[in-house]
This record gives C-alpha cells, structure tokens and sequence, in this order.
C-alpha cells in the first residue's frame, strides 16, 4: 500500500464529494449551497445552453428513502407550474448513485436578505401577496410547504417571487387536475414513479420545519393534523418578520420540537400587525381558513379597506378613511382654503 | 494487496456492500467473527500502531509488540462485544481500548508475549513506521486527548483510502484498465507540489485525447469513491452511522 500524502487525501475528498455528472447533459459549474438532504449546485445544460440548479444528494444512500425524499420532491415541483415556484426540468439518478433534479437557476436574493434595502411597508406586502399566491395555488394542488420562511424565498432582479424548498412537502391529497399526469411520468433511475407520488408516510412525531416559523401543531409532531392552517401560521411568522418584528429563522436550520416565539410590537401598523397575529393564532381554528382570505385582508389594508383581523373603533375608521382618501382630502381643503382666502380678500 | 498487511480484507473477499464487520465481530459464527476482525484489524492496525508511538511515546519495538497484543487481545476477549455504535464511533471505541491496554501493560510492567492460540497478526510495521517517519514533525508533539483524536481519525481515512486505492488498482488491473489507474495516480495521488500536470500533457503522455483523460479520470474516482463507501460501509454498524460517517470522510458535510 503506497502512503498517501495529506494533499493526496484531500484531492481525494474533494473528488469524492462532487457529483458525477458522467453520461448527463449537465457540466459542473460550481457548487451554489446546501441543505439538510442535499447540495445545490449551478450547472450547465449543454443541450440547451442555458444555466440551471442541480440540487444532488450529499451521498448515494443506502436507504431508499431520501433518494425517494428528493425525486418526490421534483414530482411535486413537477406539478406546481406556477410563476411563483421554481420550475423543475429534469429528474433522475447519476452514475455515481446520488439522486439529483434539475431546476432553472433563480439568480436572485433570498428575502432575508433582500428585505433589509426594502424600506416601504407597502412594498414589502406586496411581496408578500406574491408569496401568498405562490402558497395557495400549491394548496389547491394539495400540497402542504411545510417550511416556509424567509430563507426559501427568493426575489429576482424583475421582481419576481419564487417559494423554493419544498424538500419536506407534505401531499395532503391527490389533485384530481390533469396536471397530475405529469407526476406520474416515470423519471430515470426511479423503479416505479407512480408508486413514490404516494405520499412519504412521516412518522407521527416527526418535527419538520424550522423553529419560530412552524405552527404549534408542526412544532409538536402532530404530522397527522396538519392542513392548509400550518402553512398560514408560518405565513404570519413571514409577515412579521416583513414588518420588522421579527428575525429570520437562525441559519435556517430545522430544529427539534421548540415552541413558536410570538414577536410584537415593533413599527408595524396596527391592522398588519393584526393580520399577522391572526394567521399566526395558536389555536388554528382561529386562524385564516385559507391563504387567499390571508392575501385577501393584505390586499383589503393595501387599498385601505378594513381587514378582517382588526376590530375599528370610530377613530380608526376615520383614521383609515383620511389616509385612504388623503389626496382628494387634501384638494378639498386646498381648494377650501383658497376660497377662504379670495373670499376674505374680496370683502376688504 | 502489497505486503503492506496479509490481514486485510482488500483482495475482494468480503461482499461489497450492505456488510459491516462491526456487526458480524459479534456474529456467533466463528468464521464470520473471524473474517470481520480481520477486516476491522486491516483498517485499524496502522492508526492504532501510530497512536500508540506518539500518544504514549513509545519506541518502534514496543509499539510493536503493543499493537500485536492489542489485536489479539481484540480477538480473543471479545471486547467487541462490549461495543455500542449507538453510543460512539468505533475509532473512539478503539482508542479507548488501546489507552487501557497500554496503561495496563505499563502497570505491569513486563510483556508477556501472546501465543499458543492467540491470533498472530502479519503487519509490516517498517512501512508504518516509514510512514511515521514521512509525518510532519508537528506530530511527534501532538499528545493532548483532542488533538490524538483528530490523528487517529486523520491515520484512518489515510488507512481506508490507502486500502480503496489498492482494491481499485486490483480491479483496474483484471478489468484491463491499467491507464485509468495510472492517470488516477498521476493526477490524484502523486502530484503534490509544484506544477501539476495537465489533461493535455497527459493525453500525450497516455497517447489518448483529452476527452479520454477526463472520461479515465472520472471513471477511476467513480470507483475509488464506491469502493472507499463499501469499505465504510464494513466499519460502520448502522445506515445513520455510514452516513455521518461518509459525510464527515468525504467532505460532503451539510451546512
């Protein structure tokens, strides 16, 4: 046995580590970020000569199961064409074992980060409704995000909002839309693709999700409860942290049981913040029922309608109303004034 | 295999995958406890040797004399046995034994040279201890319980790699692709300083296009990288173990 030197042992790693990219339409690029379950990295499509993502296992498991864990993943993007999610073109298995899927490469920010240069609140709820959009066409699919936080969404450099990581998706029933004959196209290297678009049973108890932006019921294991009302209360979490109460998720890691931290106070206005305490209510039958009511009051307090979440008195209503109507409020005392004045300076 | 070890088990003996030799250390079959402390041993011996010489600083010949009792004493108390995988890993496992061996032949005082049924291990210690040598001089220093672990661990992904680069020659070689290994070594193994040799001048020196070279390479670090996982694979005793493991060995490590 030839020694091998430190230098040898590392190229070795290093070697061992990349996908192998052999027999595929794919040339490495570089490596772009990871996860949990995988790695992602930016490749090009020699056939096309375009860019795209390659998320790839760490390692061919031994165990079937994030394998299957990562191709259902690129089924369920397979179903949700959507602007607002990112669009998944391939699926397979490489030679060297590891399961990988090919997306388009969203050259933009993660909101996290973006959403510190955002200073208009308005500007930021907008964002907001695209993601609500994006969240409630893949519950109409029947699939439940599960993880959803500022770090898995990205934005653009047109604006565009796309939800990503859906690695931990839950399929809450089989949509009966056309749509789903594409998930049942077998994908290469898969034994039976039909068969994995069953939903992955995860083991009741099981804590998915990321701490401070899963629901109490999430938080608690309880995999069999959860509907549409988890995804609003992570929804909620996002909209606080949009209005500056509350932080990312630390590193975006997925912890274990934890209890939700409830954020307040804070700059946000009150009907907002309203909102946000709704759709992140602990009981979840006091939540919104379904995302597009969530988008629905966004939309309501954007064009300064009163939302559903907040009670008005006699002042906030006035209050609205003078902020709502505020130009032509103000044409009307202008000209008002200007009246007054001509008035006053006719009679002398 | 080279003579670096007649214990091992690098000739393709065991099943490739899905057979961890931790587990089968504790088999009731004697054969299999046999075949997997062998592959254990194979794995381990040099580590453990270089352990021993600078954690207890002790000379070539003890060193020696120690790692040869150690094994056999493996072998014949089963202290296998008393391993958990779910509580550790089984280098841990092991550095923990040899430190108690030690101290214990030390409180003794005197060896008693093992025989008369004791397995007798063949392990060619000038290479280790050659390989020793070759170490930064830094090592000879390293003695507290943390760095010790991080050279225990080093010496056995060098040991692992060492006995995936040997299998891969072998099957490289009754496959009839001696070029491919020749270009693995070349490029992955030998160049350490200086200017590192490129695809071009290789296709040259190989009389094979370039394409052919990155096809030779990446076929040879296809099957270094399987075959070093198999290997794992016996050194683990669970499926969540193989993966940590895999990952923190091959640098694949999540963020």
């Amino acid at each position: 046995m030839n020694w091998l030197s430190d230098e040898a042992i590392a190229r070795l790693q290093t070697a061992s580590a990349l996908p192998d990219l052999a027999g595929t339409r794919y040339r490495l690029i570089e490596r772009v970020g990871g996860g949990g379950m995988g790695t992602v990295y930016l490749a090009e499509d020699s056939v096309l000569g375009r860019r795209v993502a390659l998320k790839i296992l760490d390692l061919p498991e031994l165990r079937a199961d994030l394998s299957a864990r990562l191709l259902r993943e690129a089924q369920i993007l397979g179903r949700l064409e959507h602007p607002g999610i990112v669009p998944v073109h391939d699926a397979g298995t490489l030679a060297d074992g590891r399961a990988f899927y090919a997306m388009k490469f969203v050259e933009g920010e993660r909101l996290d980060m973006l959403a510190k240069r955002i200073d208009a609140i308005p500007d930021r709820l907008r964002i907001f409704q695209r993601i609500c959009e994006a969240v409630a066409f893949a519950h109409a699919r029947g699939i439940l995000h599960r993880d959803l936080k500022p770090e898995n969404v990205m934005v653009g450099p047109f604006g565009e909002v796309l939800v990503m990581d859906w690695g931990v998706a839950k399929i809450l029933r089989e949509d009966r839309t056309p749509r789903e004959d594409h998930a049942e196209v077998p994908v290469e290297g898969s034994q039976n693709a039909a068969a994995e678009m069953k939903p992955l049973k995860t083991e009741h108890g099981t804590v998915l999700g990321t701490a401070g932006y899963m629901a109490p019921e999430q938080a608690r294991g309880e995999i069999d409860r959860l509907d549409e009302r988890a995804d609003i209360y992570s929804l909620g979490a996002i909209l606080q942290f949009l209005l500056g109460t509350k932080q990312p998720a630390a590193g975006g890691e997925r912890l274990n049981n934890t209890s939700a931290p409830r954020a307040e106070g804070g700059f946000a206005p009150k009907a907002v913040a309203a909102i946000s305490q709704k759709a992140m209510a602990e009981d979840r039958a006091n939540r919104y029922a379904s995302v597009s009511d969530l988008a629905s009051d966004i939309a309501r307090y954007l064009d300064g309608s009163p939302v559903s979440a907040y009670p008005e008195n006699v002042f906030h209503k006035v209050a609205r109303w003078a902020t709502r109507y505020r130009v032509a409020i103000g044409l009307v005392l202008a000209y008002l004034i200007v009246r007054a004045l001509l008035l006053f300076w006719l009679r002398r | 295999m080279t003579e670096d070890t007649k214990i091992g088990g690098v000739n393709g003996r065991f099943p490739a995958t899905h057979w961890s030799a931790v587990l089968a250390a504790r088999s009731d079959d004697p054969a299999e406890r046999a075949r997997a402390l062998e592959a254990i041993a194979a794995a381990y011996w040099k580590p453990v040797y270089k352990y021993v010489r600078i954690r207890w600083s002790k000379s070539n010949e003890d060193a020696k004399d120690l790692t040869q009792d150690f094994f056999a004493r493996l072998f014949e108390k089963e202290y296998l046995d008393a391993f958990d995988p779910a509580k550790g890993r089984l280098r841990t496992f092991l550095r923990i034994c040899a430190d108690r061996f030690v101290a214990n032949e030390a409180k003794a005082a005197t060896r008693l040279k093992r025989g008369g049924g004791a397995a007798h291990l063949s392990l060619d210690f000038d290479a280790a201890e050659t390989e020793l040598q070759r170490a930064s001089p830094h090592l000879q220093l390293a003695a507290s319980p943390e760095s010790m672990d991080d050279f225990l661990e080093k010496e056995f992904i060098r040991s692992l790699f060492g006995i995936a680069v040997d299998k891969l020659r072998s099957e490289c070689e009754s496959r009839g692709k001696q070029a491919h290994f020749r270009l693995f070594e070349i490029y992955d193994l030998e160049s350490d300083s200086g200017r590192k040799t490129s695809y071009t001048e290789l296709a040259k020196q190989f009389q094979i296009s370039p394409t052919d070279v990155t096809n030779y390479l990446a076929f040879a670090r296809r099957e270094f990288r399987r075959i070093a996982l198999d290997c794992l694979c016996e050194m683990t005793a669970s499926e969540d173990e193989f993966r940590r493991e895999a990952r923190a060995l091959l640098g694949v490590v999540p963020e």
